[in-house]
């Protein structure tokens, strides 16, 4: 278990290396000059290249990669070309925000992805099972920003029931929340309905419902959890989607996080701001699939630790 | 039963191939079904107060925010989402077929480099790591077509892998190297008929999440460029409007929806015919 454990945790850091790398290289290719970019555009060539030389932009392409790394490990991302602030510090000021409305997302994409499933499979072959599949097809087929702005119409400008976008009470949650979970119920509800009518086929479950327990009790007590199991393995791998939702939810409700943050970025072409936001990500979702998978034996016994 | 004539008895695929078809019509006829040019800025095409005009009779759609005929460049737009789809989606199932095959099959360094890639490219968020290349790259058609493919290239490449690998260790594999025939032989004759089911499907499924990705782009403004018409950029430009001529955004939207189900459809019903594992689950 702990050779396991520790050669997981290496291969994660290993990954992030080798997205830190990447990321630099994008940074390198991307046509702006930082330099000029910062010193605005009235500045003096002389001036520029005092800038250029203060960010060590001269420098060769590894050893800037290495000023870079030993920068990232220190917990600096940088400094934004436009805001003229620390990248790790914007960043961290708007960490809370996503992550309140990524954790009220999944709750969301749970609740109607598993119910949405277990009535479909529940109700198999029936007009509701097909109806429900229907609408869970339209939820993966249908962008962010359409949800978004739909929702927006409907029940904050026509109905008036939410606020139109904003932060800060319970009531500017849902809309964000919902858009983001749509995409992941359409998902999930397709998973937990396979994943119970395959349970349901089994052996356990038949010899449950010979003895004459109530069906009620069977889907609960024994179909359910076991069910359940592949959605938890599908939950870290999940965090990949938040991340790119979150630049489009976030725009579109005025969602003060780090989704907006990089988009306001890639207006301006604010290179670093996009590529910490970018690395954040990827530490999510490395941490993500490690703690899917580090958890998933625990929960299903039948998955062994490889 | 030919693939065909299954999907002919299930309603939804039938369903979905008829969106498809209905798309494909409208791009490739789109000079004969439109009456205005896509970029054609109309005289008559704003109210006195410079505001789009609703659907009527001449405009059957309204017009935009600069009076161009919204019908007009949402038929135009058809040939953005299947030009974008089907090229960036093709490019990416080759790209993850040769990865996935060919780590698949010679395993050894070559494929532990190729895996670990896949999985390093995991790690990056799709959307924002196609920002990224979109920033560095100015976004044409084509580009964004490629942004799209190197990003989406990763998930084929880990599915064709596992397939290969269990495939390679199969009993007449084995034989078939045991009496000597080549690699070349293997690859061809063997793996690669066994994949084209698993192929044919991702061609499918992921047309819609090409379309839905080039839509998100070209939404956030970093996609197709205008006067192109995209259905990404139709919202982009007339979002301010949306409470005043609320159809300017829910009609192009409608569309994005409709082709990444139809696509989503026909993808899921081939899987069911095709994968032979999945007989009775669905």
């Amino acid at each position: 278990m702990s050779a396991y454990l520790i050669r997981r945790i290496l291969q994660a850091a290993l990954i992030l290396l080798g997205v830190s790398f990447i990321t630099f290289t994008l940074l390198y290719l991307v046509p702006a000059d930082p330099a000029r970019q910062i010193a605005g555009r009235s500045a003096t060539a002389q001036t520029v290249e005092n800038i250029r030389e203060q960010l060590g932009l001269n420098l060769p392409f590894y050893e800037q990669y290495w000023r870079y790394l030993t920068n990232l490990l220190q917990g600096d991302f940088g400094r934004s070309y436009l805001q003229k602030s620390e990248v790790g510090e914007l960043i961290a000021a708007r960490l809370p925000a996503s992550l309140l409305l990524m954790v009220s997302a999944i709750f969301t994409e749970l609740v109607f992805g598993v119910l949405i499933g277990v009535v479909a499979a529940i109700k198999r072959d029936s007009w509701l099972d097909k109806v429900l599949m229907v609408l869970s097809f339209v939820g993966v087929s249908a962008p962010q920003f359409v949800v978004g702005i739909l929702l927006l119409y409907v029940f904050a400008v026509q109905l008036q029931w939410f606020p139109i976008g904003g932060y800060g009470t319970f009531a500017h949650l849902v809309l964000p929340s919902l858009t983001l979970g749509v995409l992941g119920a359409g998902w999930y509800s397709r998973m937990m309905r396979s994943s119970l009518i395959d349970v349901l086929t089994q052996d356990y479950i038949r010899t449950a419902k010979a003895k004459g327990m109530p069906s009620v009790r069977v889907i609960f007590r024994h179909a359910l959890p076991n069910a359940f199991l592949p959605i938890i393995a599908m939950i870290g791998i999940d965090i990949g989607f938040f991340m790119s939702g979150i630049v489009v939810v976030e725009s579109v409700f005025g969602w003060p996080g780090i989704g907006q943050l990089a988009w306001q970025a890639i207006q301006r072409i604010d290179i670093p701001i996009i590529m910490g936001v970018t690395l954040v990500s990827a530490c999510a979702i490395v941490l993500g699939n490690l703690v899917a998978d580090l958890v998933a034996p625990f929960v299903d016994p039948r998955i062994k630790l490889k | 039963m030919s693939v065909l004539s299954q999907l002919s008895t299930r309603p939804l695929a039938l369903f979905g191939l008829t969106i498809v078809l209905i798309t494909f019509i409208f791009a490739l006829f789109a000079p004969w079904l439109t009456p205005y040019a896509p970029d054609a800025q109309m005289f008559d095409g704003l109210t006195l107060e410079g505001a789009p005009l609703s659907p009527n009779g001449q405009f059957w759609l309204g017009t935009d925010l600069l009076g161009r005929d919204l019908f007009s460049r949402l038929v135009y737009g058809a040939q953005t989402s299947l030009i974008i789809g089907i090229v960036a989606n093709g490019v990416a199932v080759s790209v993850g077929a040769v990865v996935g095959i060919v780590a698949g099959f010679f395993r050894g360094w070559i494929g532990t480099i190729l895996m670990r890639f896949t999985d390093l490219m995991m790690a990056f968020p799709a959307l924002l790591l196609a920002i990224v290349l979109a920033a560095i790259f100015k976004p044409s058609l084509w580009i964004v077509a490629l942004v799209i493919a190197m990003v989406n290239w990763v998930q084929v490449a880990r599915v064709i892998y596992a397939q290969t690998v269990s495939l390679a260790e199969r009993d007449f594999i084995v034989a078939e190297r045991s009496i000597g025939a080549s690699s070349t032989r293997i690859l061809f004759h063997h793996i690669l008929p066994h994949m084209v089911p698993t192929l044919l499907v991702w061609s499918t499924l992921g047309i819609a999440t090409t379309v839905l990705l080039e839509a998100t782009l070209s939404y956030l403004g970093i996609g197709v460029q205008p006067p192109i018409p995209s259905w990404g950029n139709i919202i982009f430009e007339n979002q301010t409007y949306f409470t005043s001529a609320p159809w300017l955004v829910f009609i192009p939207g409608a569309a994005i929806v409709l082709l990444a189900l139809g696509f989503n459809l026909v993808g899921d019903a081939l899987r069911d015919i095709l994968d032979p594992t999945l007989k009775g689950k669905s």
